[in-house]
């Protein structure tokens, strides 16, 4: 037998049992649409670059991190002790940031051009709770160092549960492992977010990646509004999946240079004694909400205020999660309209409250 | 099967041409492999680190036991020498001895038996002399390291002979 022929045979043997051919042959068909607004398909896959990118250095830090009493000690270790262990645990932070913002761009592309209508409403749904996970994985990541400023983020974050009539105060114990933020908490975040969080995440992914490869991209309204013959695509092998590394490797070069340039700092050791300290802020991504029930709570004082805000909250994101059973129709009608400006009005809303936070911190 | 047909079929047009998209592509191959090894050195060195830590331990030449003169006849002392476990026994007759405690055979940690005044190794049953470290019965191929021992009023210094 001459070589060619062992490979084929070989090739034939595995594809008769895990019918590679089909696979390939899917591969060869699957199309991107092309056309002015296609730069904000690389976004998804960007997201899920980083998530990887998460998992990996997450693994890296697990090698050093130990959970508990001596978390602030280990987070120590890795950034000044061991080496380069500075720069893994700045690319995770870093990576981490990245990731939601990644996610917020393909969230609001996805929105404007309306691709959560039929039949894509399930990627929709399975993307606003990946995005969900994604900040819980971000707020239980943030307090794992134990130093100060993670550990009073955690107590404002746990507070906000408390507002919840009845039940609040017994859910916010229940997260805190106990009525202060503890190595009871580092603990049970720990578990949370390297176990608990990734068991919910890579089925949710895998379901929504899925359910690109059914259904494909889809284009904009302006696009689906042309003939066919005007409309043009790329094949998704070799030409998309080429520029898709490519925006992969650019991702990776980014993120190496932010991670290496401005290493994640480490503050001091958390102390329950200690006040905390001045312009202490909630990561960027969680500034928007908290500005929201703050300015809320100068209109509405007290807890009738508190309570307020968090169903108006609560409404505003049911309206967003639900959006494709409202805006169904194909054509650009009043729906489409309502749905438009209800995605600006957010867009305008989330970087208006941003940026007042960041401006009344002192 | 049709692109290796292409292949065989393929005509150079220009020597110069093939040159330097051969050129390009070691290029090419080169920067990829750069890059590759810059991720990886610091992952390296990440994971390496308690190896590291560990060589300059290992380094150590001298060991003070303090307070280590007042052990009992017919006992022993397991210390660290290094990163390693190594034993200080004080024989009946009231001779020291500072041996390695690791076995030459597979590593097992061994325990010295004043009864038998032997050493053993609970592992895979090798002995060995308690006074020499050399290698009795059993599977250890080698005798166990023999240490230095002094002995002063404040304790017990173990240095590699």
């Amino acid at each position: 037998m001459t070589e060619r022929t062992i490979t084929s045979s070989a090739y034939n043997w595995i594809d008769e049992r895990l019918g590679l051919s089909e696979l390939a042959a899917f591969a060869r068909h699957k199309t991107v649409p092309v056309h002015s607004q296609s730069f904000w398909y690389y976004w998804g896959g960007i997201s899920l670059f980083l998530f990887l990118v998460q998992c990996f250095t997450g693994v890296l830090l697990l090698v050093y991190y130990r959970p508990g009493a001596e978390a602030y000690e280990s987070v120590r270790q890795i950034t000044f002790v061991m080496h380069f262990g500075w720069l893994i645990r700045s690319a995770h932070a870093w990576a981490a940031n990245l990731f939601i913002f990644a996610i917020l761009v393909h969230m609001f592309s996805v929105f404007f051009m309306k691709a959560y209508r039929k039949p894509r409403e399930f990627g929709w749904l399975s993307g606003m709770v990946l995005l969900g996970i994604a900040s819980v994985f971000g707020f239980s990541g943030y307090l794992l160092p134990m130093d100060e400023l993670s550990y009073f983020a955690t107590k404002v974050g746990l507070q906000i549960p408390v507002a919840i009539p009845f039940v609040g105060p017994a859910i916010a114990n229940m997260l805190r492992g106990g009525p202060e933020v503890s190595e009871f908490t580092v603990q049970r975040f720990f578990a949370l977010h390297v176990v608990v969080l990734p068991a919910l995440f890579l089925p949710l992914l895998a379901f929504h990646l899925w359910l690109v490869q059914r259904h494909g991209n889809a284009s904009p309204p302006s696009e689906d509004a042309k003939p066919a013959s005007e409309r043009k695509s790329i094949p998704f092998m070799p030409n998309f999946l080429r520029k898709d590394l490519a925006m992969w490797l650019i991702s990776l070069n980014i993120l190496a240079l932010l991670a290496s340039v401005f290493p994640w700092a480490l503050g001091r050791q958390a102390d329950s004694l200690v006040p905390a300290p001045a312009g202490i802020h909630p990561e960027w991504y969680f500034m928007s909400p908290f500005e929201m029930l703050k300015l809320l709570g100068n209109v509405l004082p007290g807890e009738f205020g508190e309570i307020a805000g968090i169903l108006l909250f609560t409404l505003g994101i049911a309206l967003w999660i639900l959006i494709p059973f409202y805006d169904i129709g194909k054509e650009s009608g009043q729906r489409a309209r309502a749905a438009h400006y209800f995605g600006l009005l957010a867009v305008f809303a989330l970087l208006a409250t941003t940026v007042i936070g960041y401006w009344t911190i002192r | 099967m049709s692109e290796e047909i292409s292949v065989a079929t393929f005509i150079p047009e220009d020597p110069g041409e093939l040159n330097t998209r051969r050129a390009f592509l070691a290029a090419a191959g080169a920067a990829g492999l750069l890059y590759a090894a810059a991720l990886a050195y610091p992952i390296y060195r990440y994971l390496a680190s308690p190896e590291e830590m560990a060589l300059s331990a290992t380094a150590v030449t001298e060991v003070t036991l303090k307070d280590a003169q007042k052990l009992p006849l017919a006992s022993v002392l397991m210390f660290k020498f290094g990163t390693a476990p190594a034993m200080l026994i004080r024989h009946a007759d009231g001779r020291w001895i500072a041996l390695s405690a690791v076995c030459t055979h597979l590593g097992c940690t061994v325990q010295y038996e004043p009864q038998a005044d032997r050493i053993h190794c609970a592992c895979h049953g090798g002995v060995y002399n308690a006074y020499t470290g050399a290698n009795v019965s059993g599977p250890p191929p080698k005798p166990l390291k023999l240490f230095k021992v002094s002995v002063n009023d404040t304790g017990v210094e173990v240095s590699r002979t």
